[in-house]
């Protein structure tokens, strides 16, 4: 994974897969620290799986015998000074935390995260999703996207509609392009 | 400044359209987005896919997915083709300048890209 945006796209599809009727993903940025936090209301893992899938052994895939998702985010935040973990109650959710120094050169660049979300928008158009990356320099101000907010306003129009995706896209470039 | 008051308005020039696209008969492009799939360059394969999709006038009987890990993970990034009545086209490490030839070749001419399947890989690979 070359970047922060292409490790949410991958945790996220966990949450997909839980069954998850709303995923919220969180960036924080302080001036020398970054926080991701990604919670989703899916159907959560007990005591056991919360150890598996932590371990590169351990998947629920059938494909093959390792699950590299969570130990890559794992490895991306310890390697940069940060910390990672993941809380979860079965039947209610999972969250899944990491935080490194953006300083450290070993530290994620953050990647191409409008488009990680219209990715997301364009898979699980029956999903909602809430979106928040807030950063404090140069000057305090987030990028922001809520699927509720905009199926307010669709209505019966799915999410996964091309001039929907574009709009999306857009609208968090343009957010991006204020920092 | 994009506002949610524009979703409004694609919502009324969408009116009508929405019912065409839930056809069973159509054409499927799945792109695998597993963890190995996105580590390989999936994300702007996938985004290539949607974007020319609508482009070239295909979105009413295309439709492009996601999926899972397809269980070939050194071949990655992966799209498959499905369409009605033939059989399944799956290509390996595409990438997004691979897109424009499976799309006009493939969808509209009907001729699938051999050089870029499985098929060919595998060939080449003995």
């Amino acid at each position: 994974m070359k970047d922060l945006s292409l490790h949410i796209l991958d945790i996220a599809q966990n949450s997909i897969h839980a069954g998850a009727k709303l995923v919220e993903i969180t960036i924080k940025e302080s001036e020398t620290r970054l926080t991701l936090t990604v919670r989703d209301d899916g159907c959560g893992m007990d005591a056991e799986l919360l150890v598996q899938a932590q371990s590169p052994f351990g998947t629920t895939r059938t494909t093959r015998k390792v699950g590299l998702g969570l130990p890559l985010l794992r490895q991306a935040a310890e390697q940069a000074d940060g910390a990672f973990s993941v809380e979860s109650v079965p039947g209610a959710g999972t969250s899944v935390y990491a935080s490194y120094d953006t300083g450290h050169i070993d530290a994620l660049p953050l990647g191409d995260l409008a488009e990680t979300v219209v990715t997301l928008l364009q898979g699980s158009p029956d999903l909602d999703f809430a979106f928040i990356h807030s950063w404090d320099t140069p000057t305090a101000c987030e990028a922001a996207l809520d699927t509720r907010e905009m199926r307010e306003m669709l209505g019966e129009i799915p999410l996964d509609t091309p001039e929907v995706l574009l709009w999306a896209k857009e609208a968090l470039t343009e957010q991006y392009n204020l920092r | 400044m994009k506002t949610l008051a524009e979703l409004a308005e694609i919502r009324e020039k969408m009116k009508g359209k929405v019912a065409l696209r839930e056809g069973s008969n159509e054409t499927r492009i799945v792109v695998g987005m597993a963890t190995c799939g996105i580590a390989a360059g999936a994300r702007p394969v996938l985004g290539a896919f949607v974007e020319k999709v609508a482009q070239k006038g295909l979105g009413d009987r295309v439709t492009v997915t996601q999926t899972g890990c397809i269980g070939m993970c050194r071949l990655e990034p992966i799209a498959e083709v499905f369409e009605p009545g033939k059989e399944r086209v799956t290509y390996v490490m595409v990438t997004p300048e691979m897109v424009d030839r499976i799309l006009d070749e493939h969808l509209k001419g009907g001729k699938p890209v051999w050089e870029f399947t499985i098929g060919a890989q595998e060939k080449q690979g003995e």
